[in-house]
């Protein structure tokens, strides 16, 4: 969504420069050496800040990676990319690997099936909008950890409701390696559909009516006008949501650790609970800062990926 | 349009509303439900038993308090920093802007995993491992991005003559912020502070990893380790639960168009 903003900003921005011009030259030079001289202090604390807490941890990540560091022993000695040949053979972080992709493909897919048809739903005027409106807030509202709990209720194989709604199945579906996977991302779902929605809504609003007004002029059907109005011009708001949702997903800990930490069987370990484990159980935070530099690099390359489309995309229009 | 409302739209609207309340509904009527009878298909009578038990047989009160100092700690840090570096990127031209931009969005894309090692080490190097205050350090790895990114879209629809105009007076472009924009973007701090403290709120994975005595959690972290020896205590859970949600959801439903605004804020619009 960020980008999009950024681009349109250039746009304008060019205009702008042109406004502000015969203002400038009446305060000469100095003032506008002064504007930017103070501009460098205004947004200093927060550059300062970002690189603190986000760009020095990740370097020293990276770095203590190269090393075998196990804190309780304090032992700390250069291994170079010892770590990482070992995290190649590691048949445990493929697994990981493979269950964070099977998540994330999953969960984001589903999620945009359903919030097409929610936000095209929250679009429309009928009696009871805002209700529904403020209602599908509500999940997004809850803490990850709180729906988690709440949903290891539901699927508790006793007494849980959604054994109860399949009339007595006796399915566990936490503790059995098929489900406990699904079920998490069922979770994922009913948390983030209403925020992909918002996306999806607000990308519906920026289409023009006129068109809709055409497309019923020609006897255009309700298909048919989605298929071919709709969807297209959905398209960027469909993408961006596919962005942000990706990675998001990728990096999802709260919801598993709290429903499964990560079973059974390992069946639900995602390389954010890998690594987790790896630091703070074991305490092995070479081997462990290796496994989130891992998850660290699959972001990025997710995201160049995902922000090439979105950029061809935009270059096709 | 006039609102002709189909059984196709009633019935959406309907299972919409049933899969996204439903499960919290259950969970309110978990919380009142007597203790022993949670093997019963229905209760016979509801309880308030749950909730005392967990507000006073149980340090939750105080764990309440812990995550609100820590949200308002990261809200208060993120807004200060975070209005200047906005009205800046916003208003003023300089270089370096479009790279700070992607900067902040390339952070909060990071995962909190890939940060945790080395910020444990430093938050106990400086003796801040158990603290709020330390928690509410790195809290801002993804709460200054957000606010950046919300608050630069709000400066930016204040009209640029305002800013010029505290200008031409005589006004320093700081002063031009302070006097001028800062308080005009009072909208923009507000929707601001309800995200980063619902994000802050909610966080889980650093307060679980920096925070060690049981008196230092927070919400999330003592309600993902809310088990007794015997069996789950799922009345007491869910009356926590309820308790720890409850205010999020009276506040996203009264600020429900601001939230949205927020989120969506230079999203998809053009």
């Amino acid at each position: 969504m960020r980008p999009l903003e950024e681009r349109g900003e250039a746009r304008d921005g060019a205009a702008r420069v042109v406004a502000v011009e015969p203002v400038r030259k009446r305060g000469g030079r100095g003032s506008l050496e002064r504007e930017r001289r103070q501009a460098y202090w205004l947004v200093a604390p927060a550059v300062l800040v970002l690189a603190g807490v986000a760009l020095y941890p990740i370097l020293a990540a990276m770095w203590l990676s190269l090393h075998r560091f196990i804190l309780v022993f304090g032992e700390k000695r250069f291994v170079g990319l010892g770590n990482y040949a070992y995290l190649l053979g590691d048949a445990r972080f493929w697994s990981a690997l493979g269950n964070t992709a099977y998540f994330t493909a999953v969960a984001v897919s589903v999620e945009l099936l359903l919030a097409v048809p929610l936000a095209l739903l929250l679009q429309r005027a009928f009696p009871g909008r805002g209700l529904l409106r403020a209602a599908v807030l509500v999940p997004w509202a809850i803490p990850t950890v709180v729906s988690a709990r709440l949903w290891a209720w539901m699927f508790n194989p006793d007494y849980g409701l959604i054994n109860r709604l399949l009339l007595g199945a006796d399915i566990n579906w936490l503790g059995a390696p098929g489900y406990a996977l699904h079920a998490a991302i069922l979770v994922d779902v009913w948390k983030t559909t209403p925020f992909v929605a918002l996306l999806v809504l607000a990308g519906l609003q920026g289409i023009p009516e006129d068109l809709y007004r055409a497309a019923r002029v020609d006897g255009a059907s309700a298909w048919r006008t989605f298929r071919s109005i709709t969807l297209p011009l959905l398209k960027p708001a469909l993408l961006l949501a596919l962005l942000f949702r990706s990675l998001d997903a990728f990096r999802v800990f709260d919801a598993i650790y709290v429903l499964t930490e990560g079973g059974p069987a390992n069946t639900t370990e995602t390389l954010s609970i890998y690594a987790y484990k790896t630091l703070m159980r074991s305490g092995d935070f070479g081997y462990g800062s290796a496994l989130s530099v891992a998850t660290f690099v699959c972001v990025v390359v997710l995201a160049a990926v995902w922000l090439r489309w979105l950029g061809r995309e935009e270059v096709a229009r | 349009m006039k609102p002709r409302v189909g059984v196709g739209t009633a019935l959406a609207v309907v299972a919409f509303l049933t899969f996204f309340l439903g499960p919290f509904l259950w969970q309110v009527l978990t919380s009142l439900w007597p203790d022993g009878e949670l093997t019963r298909p229905w209760p016979s009578h509801l309880t308030l038993e749950s909730y005392t038990s967990v507000l006073w047989g149980r340090p939750f009160l105080r764990v309440v308090l812990n995550s609100l100092v820590v949200a308002a700690l990261t809200t208060g840090f993120c807004l200060v920093v975070g209005s200047a570096a906005a009205f800046a990127l916003a208003k003023l031209e300089f270089r370096g802007k479009g790279v700070l931009l992607s900067a902040a969005l390339a952070v909060s894309m990071f995962p909190p995993i890939a940060t945790v090692s080395p910020l444990y080490l430093i938050l106990r190097a400086v003796g801040l491992r158990d603290s709020l205050v330390g928690l509410a350090l790195p809290y801002t790895t993804f709460a200054l991005p957000l606010t950046l990114w919300v608050l630069t879209s709000f400066f930016k629809q204040l009209p640029d003559e305002l800013y010029r105009a505290a200008r031409v007076d005589g006004c320093t472009p700081f002063q031009a912020f302070r006097r001028v924009l800062l308080p005009l973007a009072a909208p923009g701090l507000a929707t601001t502070a309800i995200l980063v403290f619902i994000f802050s709120w909610n966080e889980f994975l650093y307060a679980l990893t920096f925070l060690t005595t049981p008196e230092k959690r927070t919400v999330p972290v003592a309600i993902s380790l809310f088990a007794s020896e015997h069996r789950e205590p799922w009345g007491e859970i869910a009356a926590a639960s309820v308790v720890a949600t409850l205010p999020l959801v009276v506040l996203t439903v009264l600020f429900q168009r601001r939230i949205v605004s927020g989120l969506t804020a230079g999203a998809v619009k053009e």
